[in-house]
This record gives structure tokens, C-alpha cells and sequence, in this order.
């Protein structure tokens, strides 16, 4: 029964990556250009299976470490934003990098918050929440979804809303000169972007050290020494500090006598670090997908001849949904968030929404058809990538949502949605990424999502604390 | 499926945890050991991969043994014991 239930798994995950073969094959045949969104789907596979593999959700990490006292996802995230920051800084020495920094100011802080709050309450972050979703979790489902259409219908808010804006941003925002399709005066998170964000200082460690972020000094020296080795080693020194050295010397003075030594605490941050093999392996393995990912990327891009998505879509004939600059969502790395409120955006457009007018969907990102959007294409296969793992080690199942998961699911997916239009980006993109690349902001945007966890880890506590002890009345 | 806690004999408890996703499993489980006498043991059902990696986790960090693991379709049924 059990060779029979692994036959048929096998049978399906291969079919699904037999599925993604047939789709880059027909539609490179129809036309070269479509290497590129093929490109993406691959990584995304990657993705999905080492996400899965390492059970790799960046939820878990303060979360776990709050509710149950395990740092190992604190642990594999950073070996995957040290190995991610080592090949980026390769990739950025190069020339090759994608990358674009973002502006740094509280703003960070505030959005991770919100964010952090939400991943806890949805039971996962945005990439967790998709690679579950390839599990065949039906809660995760709801989450993607709740963070799509909350994103949509945020960055398009204005009416009433348009009081909360200080006179300042809405002067500033108007004062940009955008072009006269995007109504920058109008808009909550229009004239946050254009009269608030926009105005922040860009701060990476490269510069703060007074070096060229492209060159190799400051790639490696600035940005990813300085901007991501010491502080993650610091991180997980504290982490093995409050958390886990307790325990580590309690069970060594019982195999043996005598002092602990500096020695022994060494072998114990490291006993740390190795703690989940799995979560250290998939860890390795995201690392260098993504800062490949960014080097494959720019390589089609030259070979192209573009800058963006958007001039190759174009030049396939598909015109609807670009932005007034031509452009649409084409980070060249690792993203979640913002091609799902493209797909909702491009549905809303459809039923008759007017959303081009605002500078997330209108300015760059565009809201092409998700059949041709290179990072739906990217999110697709990450599901599929997650469920091709899930089902090699028997591990699928298709989880029907109850009343209580849904209601938090669609909350914490909301609360993911606006912490990440205010961050520019979730996890993955505010965090992970920039952190990766020595961008300050990404380290603010962390702090933040680490508060928000606390906070969801407190409210969670009381929450079961409460159901337990209902169902421990009868002992 | 809401959780259920329940008695399954002398010294032995069942923590169903099926269709809950991350945190809760791992809570449950952290909730219901340390009510737990020591020696007692605990039968966890839950359907959450990821739940897996936080409670061996757990359980090692408590020193406690994770003294029957299964998997089946999805389902994970495991049994620690506290540790006296």
C-alpha cells in the first residue's frame, strides 16, 4: 500500500514537472522571447522544493523562537542571507546585479511591524504561505489570496482616505511632476510613495564605508562583510545567548564535570547552527539559486536587448497592462507580494476598476495578464515546486480550511498585504533580498517583522492557553 | 477539525491537531507537556510538515524522547515522553 501511495505521488510530482518542461518548451517554440518568463519559472520550482525541503518559512523564525524556545529558522535564514549575499556580491562586483535599494527611514520599521503582526496570525510568511499552499494547505491558500486582494484594493485607496495625508506629503507628491496619467495628489499610498518614501535617504554599508557599491571592495568588504556577516553572527550570537545556551549547559554538566569552557560554548553555537540539517541544506541551496537567478536574468536581458519585461512583452505583441513608462514588475530575483496584487489588479481592471492611476500598478509595475507575467510565473512554479517535494516524501494533503484558520488567515493575510505595500516588499523583497544586498532599510524592515512576531506570538500564547485549558478541564 | 485533548489511558494523552497550521501544533504541544507528569506520554497527531521540524526541536532542547514517529499520507502521528 504504502509503494502503491509513493508510486502514484511520484507519478504526480513528475508530471508536474513534466508539465513546466512542456510549457517551456511549446512556448519558446512559439517565440524565443518566452526563455525569459521560463527563466523564472525554473527558479521558482527551486525555490518551492527547498522551501519545502527546509520547511523554510520565514514566519517561524522569532515566531518559534518566542512560542517554543527553536532558533532554527533564525538559524537557516541567515545561512541563506549569508550564502545569497556572498553570490550577490559576486554578481554586483560584475556588473550583473538587478538590484534596486531601497529608501530607508522608520517607515521600515513601522511596515515589518504590520507584517510581522500578520505572519504569525496567518501561519506563515508570503513565501511560506505559497509553499504551503503547494502542500495542498487550504488556510495557506486563503492567506496568498488575502494578501492578493488586500495589496490591490490598498494601493488603490483614496476618498476619505485622502484626509489622513499630511499637507506635506500631498505638496511633495505633486511636486514630483508624474506623468499625467498617475494622479499623484490623490491616493493614500500614492502620496505616502511620492510625498513621504520617495524623499528617504538610500543607505547601504558599501557607501557608509565610503566605497563604490559596484566595485569589489565594496560588494564584498562593505555590503556583504560589513552589511550582513557580522551582524547575522552577532544575531545568532544573541540568539544562542538568551535562548539556547541554557539548555546546552545544562545537558552537558550532565554527561560531564567541571567548567564549561569558551571552547565548549564555541561547540555549542555551532551545535546551534547545525541543529536542523534540513533547514541548513535548503538554506545553502536558496542562497545561491537566488543570486543566480539575478545573473540569468541580466544575461537575458542584454542578450534581448531590454531593461525590462515590459519591452519584451511588447515586442510579443502583448501591450495591455504595461505602465506608462512601458515597464511591468521584472525584479530579477526572488519576489512574492506584488505579482499577486498584479493578478488581482488585473482582474479588477478587467470588471471595470480605473487602478492604471496610481503609481504602483500605473508608474512601473503595470498589472499584465498573469498568463505572461514573468513573476506570476515565478509564484506558480514555486507552488508547484513546493507540491513536487511534498508529494516525493509523502507529505501532501489537501487541508480544508476550518472557521477559526480562515478567520485568521484572511486577517493575517490583510495585515502582510499593507505591512508589505508599506515596506516595498514582504519578507522576501524587504527583507531577505535587501538585507542580502547591505541595504539598511531590509535590516529595519527585519527589526520590525521581529516585534510583530512578539506581539502575534503574545496574542497566540493567550489564545491556546485558553482553548487548553477548556479542553484539560475534565484532568 | 477543531483540536481535541484527551486521556487515552494511564499515563498516556492524545493531542489531535489536525488541519492547524503553524504555530498551534507546536503550542499544543508545548502546552500540553508541561501539564504533563513526568514519565507520561504524549500522542501527537497533527497534518502540518513544517510543525515537525519545531516540535523534534523542541523536544530535544526539553530533553525529552520522541519515542514513536510515524507518517502516512500526510498525517503525522508521533509519541514523546517527558522526561522524569
Amino acid at each position: 500500500m504504502e509503494d502503491a501511495v509513493n508510486a502514484k505521488n511520484r507519478r504526480w510530482a513528475f508530471g508536474i514537472i513534466g508539465f513546466f518542461a512542456l510549457v517551456s518548451v511549446a512556448t519558446y517554440a512559439y517565440s524565443e522571447y518566452y526563455i525569459y518568463l521560463s527563466a523564472y519559472l525554473w527558479f521558482g520550482l527551486i525555490y518551492g522544493m527547498c522551501l519545502q525541503y527546509g520547511r523554510f518559512c520565514f514566519a517561524s523564525a522569532f515566531r518559534d523562537l518566542f512560542a517554543v524556545g527553536v532558533p532554527r529558522m533564525v538559524v537557516g535564514i541567515m545561512i541563506a542571507t549569508i550564502l545569497f549575499s556572498f553570490v550577490s556580491a559576486f554578481v554586483t562586483a560584475t556588473g550583473m546585479s538587478t538590484f534596486h535599494s531601497a529608501p530607508t527611514s522608520i517607515h521600515a520599521v513601522v511596515a515589518g511591524l504590520i507584517f510581522g503582526v500578520g505572519m504569525v496570525f496567518a501561519g506563515g510568511c508570503a513565501s511560506g504561505s505559497l509553499y504551503k499552499t503547494g502542500e495542498g494547505n487550504g488556510v495557506s491558500l486563503l492567506v496568498v489570496l488575502s494578501i492578493s486582494v488586500t495589496q490591490a484594493v490598498f494601493v488603490d485607496i483614496g476618498g476619505w482616505f485622502n484626509k489622513l495625508v499630511p499637507e506635506a506629503w500631498h505638496a511633495s507628491a505633486l511636486a514630483k511632476k508624474l506623468p499625467p496619467s498617475i494622479t499623484a495628489g490623490d491616493g493614500w499610498v500614492d502620496q505616502y510613495l511620492a510625498g513621504y518614501v520617495w524623499n528617504q535617504p538610500i543607505v547601504k554599508f558599501s557607501k557608509m564605508l565610503g566605497l563604490k557599491d559596484e566595485s569589489l571592495a565594496g560588494a564584498f568588504l562593505g555590503d556583504f562583510l560589513v552589511g550582513v556577516v557580522l551582524p547575522a553572527a552577532l544575531l545568532l550570537f544573541f540568539v544562542y545567548f538568551f535562548w539556547v545556551r541554557k539548555n546546552y549547559r545544562k545537558k552537558l554538566l550532565k554527561e560531564r564535570s567541571g567548567a564549561v569552557t569558551f571552547r565548549d560554548e564555541l561547540a555549542g553555537y555551532w551545535k546551534m547552527i547545525i541543529s536542523s540539517k534540513r533547514t541548513a541544506i535548503a538554506g545553502l541551496f536558496l542562497g545561491i539559486a537566488c543570486g543566480l537567478q539575478m545573473f540569468v536574468i541580466e544575461g537575458l536581458r542584454i542578450k534581448f536587448g531590454v531593461k525590462n519585461a515590459g519591452a519584451l512583452l511588447s515586442k510579443m505583441g502583448h501591450d495591455f497592462g504595461l505602465s506608462v513608462s512601458g515597464t511591468v514588475f521584472d525584479p530579477g530575483y526572488w519576489y512574492v507580494t506584488t505579482q499577486e496584487a498584479q493578478w488581482v489588479g488585473w482582474v479588477f481592471n478587467k470588471l471595470g476598476w480605473n487602478n492604471m492611476d496610481n503609481i504602483y500598478f500605473g508608474l512601473n509595475n503595470g498589472i499584465p495578464n498573469p498568463a505572461i507575467n514573468p513573476a506570476d510565473w515565478m509564484s506558480l512554479a514555486l507552488i508547484g515546486g513546493a507540491a513536487v517535494m511534498a508529494l516525493l516524501s509523502n507529505e501532501f494533503k489537501f487541508k480544508k480550511p476550518t472557521t477559526e484558520l480562515a478567520v485568521w488567515a484572511i486577517i493575517g493575510g490583510a495585515l502582510m498585504g499593507i505591512g508589505s505595500r508599506l515596506g516595498l516588499g514582504c519578507n522576501v523583497g524587504a527583507f531577505f533580498v535587501r538585507v542580502a544586498m547591505g541595504d539598511a532599510s531590509g535590516w529595519l524592515f527585519g527589526f520590525g517583522m521581529i516585534g510583530g512576531a512578539f506581539i502575534g506570538v503574545k496574542f497566540f500564547n493567550w489564545w491556546t492557553e485558553r482553548k487548553m485549558a477548556k479542553e484539560m478541564a475534565a484532568f | 477539525m477543531a483540536m481535541k485533548f484527551e486521556k487515552k489511558g494511564e499515563g498516556l494523552y492524545l493531542l489531535d491537531c489536525q488541519g492547524y497550521v503553524c504555530p498551534h501544533p507546536q503550542l499544543y504541544t508545548k502546552k500540553a507537556l508541561e501539564k504533563l507528569q513526568p514519565g507520561d506520554v504524549l500522542e501527537i497527531v497533527f497534518d502540518n510538515p513544517s510543525s515537525s521540524e519545531s516540535i523534534s526541536a523542541m523536544a530535544d532542547a526539553a530533553g525529552y524522547d520522541i519515542v514513536e514517529q510515524q507518517q502516512d499520507h500526510g498525517k503525522f502521528t508521533w509519541k514523546i515522553r517527558k522526561a522524569a
